[in-house]
């Protein structure tokens, strides 16, 4: 019996780690697949069979679509870079602004309604974003908000404002009430009491819920392939479909804007991580 | 230093009142204590004198100032709550210095007035740690010394000590009571342990139901309970009662059969027919050969269900009058359970209560 346990021990940790692997692995390849193609020439990544090991890594892809020449593939990579920026971040700060007034007053108060508009912004997470584009074009063309970067703005804050809100309401909820009242009888407005105890407690909550409506603003694709046609606003998600042409896709060129695509989106999580983190394990703001 | 000044003060949520009129006045430096079951409504006057709650009616003064429609801030309180709402991500130090932060003190001011008050409560090592980091009986200190640099006015405590566990209990007890006689400020202290408050106050004021029911020295609130309700909530073991009825000549008779003999004075104030509940605490009773109490003495005979041995005496429970009543035994001997006992009952110290009003009589 002892001796099994033991050998139990290490082949439930061998397991363990071939399990991680594996899940791991699930995650990363097709991400990994991607960087990877960016620096591959194009008959590299259509080889059949595949080409596992790459002969050739240069930086073609990006040289091509940051030239001048639509003919060599090149993309407006800039303006999309700079439309996703704006948009991504415009709607981020608002979303977090009106999901932190929203989100305190569904922790704080009671009021008529609470309950129902609670459920009315779960049941809009519901709704399929692609069922909205039609009528959404049809009212953004009356408003003449199509491929504008207002428009873009309007509508990611709109989206993410449900979840922003729930997730803040909940992070402030952890935040003990009588620290409030705490603050208020050691001498504070209720504004200075929320800005020196009760958001600096909730905030890497707040940061969290930040890095989701980011990344669902910097990766949105359905809404967005319908309400912006130009360099005017369209985000870099629709920019890949510039690869597509009637009889090719330009695979390696699609690979390389992923890649610039998907940087600053890790870059972002790496710096607010340990926020994310301690917001995701939230629990521990006991007095 | 300030009086506190409660009239007819009235509480409301929707269209229940939960606090109903009540009027109560505190003293310059007087340490008053609020006990009552749960749900009395203490918390809620408290918190209404602190300013967190709304006054639906009435007044609350603070010195000559009726404070009702002042915010927390400008009303020169501090307050302990019972989870110490301490700010977690702010230093033992930095949670001190709060409120003379806020209030824009200057620096040398704020250290000297922090330092002053972690040395009173010995909280020197801790300064540099955060709340986190505390055992409960720091963090119970901390939110003291907190409530005392600001030199308020008046301090609020509710249930400050039910987070912790029995021993340290007595102890911060004790050190509540050291450091009031080191500031004497006024205090107004909440609790729902009727022991705390026959230690810390110089004043008990017993709720009930949103009402007070009495307001007295602990000793006297002791010996003279309002009603029945009193003197069944103060004092530990609880009193024992018994159902009966006053007869002539000064005989209470009992409805298990058997017949007391009232004290003279007694027997002179409680009208012949009066039916009663008899209430006899631990102490006014004794066993026959364990001590002798009082010159006006009745005895009866009861079974014991069960001695709690505590060393130099026991608690004895036995079966009495269709409850279960308890005694204490000086240098106690074994008693077997279903051994029958000889009991003195000190007729001068019992209570009668009025059967309907329950009050005292
Ligand atoms: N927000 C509220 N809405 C409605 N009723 C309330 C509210 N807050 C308190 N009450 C009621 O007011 C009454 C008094 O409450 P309070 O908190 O003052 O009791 P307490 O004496 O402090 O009791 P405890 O010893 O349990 O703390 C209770 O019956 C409670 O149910
Ligand atoms: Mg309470």
């Amino acid at each position: 019996m002892m001796v099994s346990h033991g050998t139990r021990k290490i082949y439930l940790k061998w397991c363990r780690w071939i399990g991680t692997f594996l899940a791991m692995s699930a995650i990363c390849i097709p991400g990994l697949w991607i960087v990877l193609s960016s620096f591959r020439p194009n008959v590299e990544i259509l080889a059949k069979p595949a080409v596992w090991i790459p002969q050739d890594l240069n930086f073609d892809h990006y040289a091509a679509i940051f030239s001048s020449d639509p003919g060599q593939g090149a993309v407006p990579v800039w303006s999309y870079f700079q439309n996703s920026l704006i948009i991504a971040t415009t709607s981020t700060l608002i979303a977090l602004l009106i999901g932190m007034a929203g989100g305190y007053a569904f922790a704080r108060y009671s009021f008529k309604g609470k309950d129902t508009m609670f459920l009315g912004f779960m049941l809009s997470r519901t709704v399929p974003g692609i069922a909205l584009s039609l009528p959404l074009f049809m009212v953004y063309a009356r408003l003449g908000i199509i491929d504008t970067d207002f428009g873009m703005i309007l509508i990611y804050v709109a989206l993410n404002l449900p979840f922003t809100i729930w997730l803040i309401d909940g992070f402030f909820r952890q935040v003990p009430q009588e620290l409030n009242q705490a603050a208020q009888i050691d001498g504070c407005t209720p504004w200075q009491a929320f800005w020196l105890v009760e958001f600096p407690l909730a905030k890497s909550g707040i940061a969290s819920a930040g890095i989701f409506a980011f990344l669902t603003s910097w990766n949105e694709f359905a809404l967005a392939s319908q309400l912006t046609r130009s360099t005017a606003s369209k985000t870099l998600p629709v920019g890949l479909l510039d690869f597509t042409s009637e009889f090719t896709i330009n695979w390696g060129g699609m690979c390389a804007l992923a890649v610039i695509m998907i940087v600053p989106a890790l870059l972002l999580t790496f710096i607010v991580q340990k926020h994310l983190v301690a917001g995701l394990t939230f629990g521990g703001v006991k007095g | 230093m300030a009086t506190v000044t409660l009239e007819k003060v009235v509480k409301r949520y929707g269209p229940i009142d939960v606090v109903h009129g009540i009027d109560l006045e505190i003293g310059h430096g007087e340490f008053v204590v609020l006990v009552g079951p749960s749900g009395c409504g203490k918390s809620t006057t408290l918190r209404m004198i602190a300013g967190l709650e709304e006054i639906s009616g009435g007044a609350v003064k603070i010195g000559e100032n009726i404070v009702n429609d002042l915010p927390p801030r400008d009303r020169n309180v501090s307050m302990v709550f019972q989870n110490y709402a301490l700010y977690p991500h702010m230093t033992v130090a930095e949670n001190l210095g709060f409120s003379l932060k806020i209030a824009k003190r200057s620096k040398d001011d704020i250290e000297k007035r922090v330092a002053e008050a972690a040395a009173i409560l010995g909280l020197g090592d801790l300064m540099e740690r955060l709340p986190g980091q505390l055992s409960g009986g720091q963090r119970q200190r901390v939110a003291m010394g907190r409530a005392i640099v600001r030199h308020p006015d008046v301090f609020l405590f509710d249930e400050p000590l039910s987070n912790l566990d029995a021993k340290l209990r007595t102890q911060m007890r004790t050190e509540i009571k050291k450091l009031h006689q080191k500031v004497k400020t006024t205090v107004i202290y909440v609790t729902h342990d009727q022991i705390e408050a026959m230690t810390l106050a110089d004043r008990i004021v017993i709720m009930r139901g949103g009402h007070i029911v009495q307001v007295g020295t602990p000793m006297d609130i002791f010996h003279n309970p309002a009603n029945l309700f009193v003197a069944q909530f103060i004092g530990s073991p609880p009193m024992n009662l018994a159902e009966g009825i006053v007869g002539s000549n000064g005989k209470l008779t009992l409805a298990n059969g058997d017949v007391l003999t009232l004290a003279p004075d007694m027997a002179a104030r409680v009208p012949e027919g009066t039916a009663v509940t008899l209430g006899v605490r631990a102490e006014d009773l004794a066993i026959d050969g364990h001590g002798r109490i009082g010159s006006h003495i009745s005895t009866i005979k009861a079974a014991v269900n069960l001695t709690e041995p505590l060393g130099n005496e026991s608690l004895v429970f036995f079966e009495y009058g269709g409850s279960e009543w308890v005694t204490r035994m000086f240098n106690p001997r074994d008693i077997a359970p279903g051994e029958t006992i000889t009991l003195h009952v000190n007729m001068e110290s019992i209570h009668l209560f009025d059967k309907t009003t329950e009050k005292r009589l």
